[in-house]
């Protein structure tokens, strides 16, 4: 019972390979979910109305304050309550794209504060309308300066999806829950499921900065 | 069925103290831990330098929750030993805790000029004369912000025990939930702790940040 025994795992190739699927799922529902919610609300934390600033900080301190896994059973459990019965991924896909959301708020809204006052200013003097100056004098130079931090943030992300195995949602670590159950090959499992993460993360940070090197190579003049 | 009264946040706020023992557990051994791989990692010998990265890079490339199964389930099916709830999420937290503050720790280390070591050791300091006395002291006012911040990650990280039974807040939460059907009072009431926690920390990070930053 002791000696390793990774043959039994291959049968359930097709489970495992499902839970890749749905994780892989989640982290993209919930990044495009998120940056959409990111994109408004630091856009929001700039409105003139100091109502909305502070329910965007609010939003953001709360969510960032508290662990995801709380937030995944608020939205599981209590979503029923109001009459609003998802199944698991879908719930889990919506607070995880909470919780991404409030992470992209802060990232973006501080990409937007790095760019000096001054940019914006030039881009006036040149006759742009407001949309002109952003698109090309703010958001270029923003982009750069967040994509460090989002990408890391969405390589967490990736890795806190394994959380929506706690409401039964089908990724990754509820196929290993599945195979466990079934082969009770708990060491093998879990050592074949992390190198799974492990792989799919290096995977992602690779593409990531093969991407930045493309895409942000323009001079800095800093 | 019964509803959710005082007596449920009174065992809540009881479970506390076993997120603040795994915290603390986490920070005793993986902090001496951290220093090793901040060392290593800025250290000039080749192979202890590839060894710390090779472990940094698996720890942050796994989710915690991946630490916690194969330490609490994995572990002990290959060895024969079980070991109990606290034991392996420890063990989980404390690699945790080592890979990221680790990497936090090595950004402070480079960010001072070499020179300082050059200085340190024209004084005649050894290697760790000159980081005890040289880097390190400046290194921790860099670093200070960033290791509060993750201190506010791994408390909310901590919940992750409850996977595997230990009673901790989030377990507790978890537990009220069931005994009341009243998951929104559970969850509201456990997750105003951990913010409870978490903010001031939060802030206090940031303050540190603008101070040190304001400083230089």
């Amino acid at each position: 019972m002791n000696r390793l025994n990774f043959s039994q795992l291959w049968r359930y190739d097709d489970v495992l390979l499902h839970g890749v699927l749905v994780t892989l799922l989640l982290t993209l529902i919930a990044t495009v979910a998120g940056l959409a919610i990111g994109a408004l609300c630091a856009s929001a934390a700039q409105s003139r109305f100091a109502s909305l600033r502070l329910a965007v900080r609010a939003y953001v301190e709360i969510i960032r304050n508290t662990p995801t896994l709380i937030q995944i059973f608020l939205i599981f459990f209590v979503l029923p309550f109001a009459g609003l019965r998802l199944p698991p991924v879908y719930a889990a896909a919506t607070a995880l794209s909470i919780y991404f959301g409030a992470h992209a708020t802060e990232i973006l809204r501080s990409g937007l504060a790095s760019i000096p006052r001054s940019q914006l200013e030039a881009g006036q003097c040149l006759g742009m309308t407001r949309w002109e100056v952003f698109r090309h004098v703010i958001l270029p130079p923003a982009l750069r300066n967040v994509f460090p931090s989002l990408t890391s943030q969405i390589v967490l992300l990736f890795l806190g999806t394994s959380l929506a195995s706690q409401v039964s949602a089908e990724e990754l670590f509820h196929a290993a829950g599945f195979v466990e159950s079934r082969t009770y090959r708990s060491f093998e499992v879990y050592a074949v499921v992390c190198a799974i993460y492990l792989a799919l993360v290096l995977l992602m940070r690779g593409a990531f900065f093969a991407v930045e090197r493309l895409a942000f190579r323009w001079p800095t003049g800093r | 069925m019964r509803g959710f009264t005082p007596q449920d946040v009174l065992t809540i706020l009881a479970a506390l103290r076993w997120t603040l023992v795994l915290v603390a557990l986490s920070l005793a051994l993986g902090a001496p831990f951290a220093l090793l791989l901040a060392l290593a990692r800025t250290a000039r010998a080749g192979a202890s330098r590839w060894i710390a990265t090779g472990f940094l890079q698996i720890v942050q490339g796994v989710p915690v929750l991946g630490l916690i199964m194969f330490f609490y389930f994995g572990l002990p099916v290959l060895t024969g030993v079980q070991v109990s709830a606290l034991a392996s999420v420890t063990v989980a937290f404390a690699l945790y805790t080592a890979a990221f503050l680790g990497e936090i720790w090595r950004g402070a280390i480079q960010a001072i000029p070499a020179a300082q070591w050059e200085a340190g050791a024209c004084l005649g300091l050894t290697g760790w004369e000159q980081f005890r006395h040289v880097i390190g002291p400046q290194a921790f006012r860099l670093a200070l912000p960033a290791t509060v911040g993750f201190l506010v990650q791994l408390v909310k990280n901590t919940s992750l025990a409850s996977i595997v039974g230990f009673v901790e807040l989030a377990r507790a939460g978890q537990i009220a939930s069931a005994a009341t059907f009243q998951p929104l009072a559970a969850y509201a009431c456990v997750a105003a702790v951990y913010f409870a926690i978490c903010f001031p920390l939060t802030l206090w990070s940031r303050s540190l940040e603008d101070r040190l930053n304001g400083a230089r």
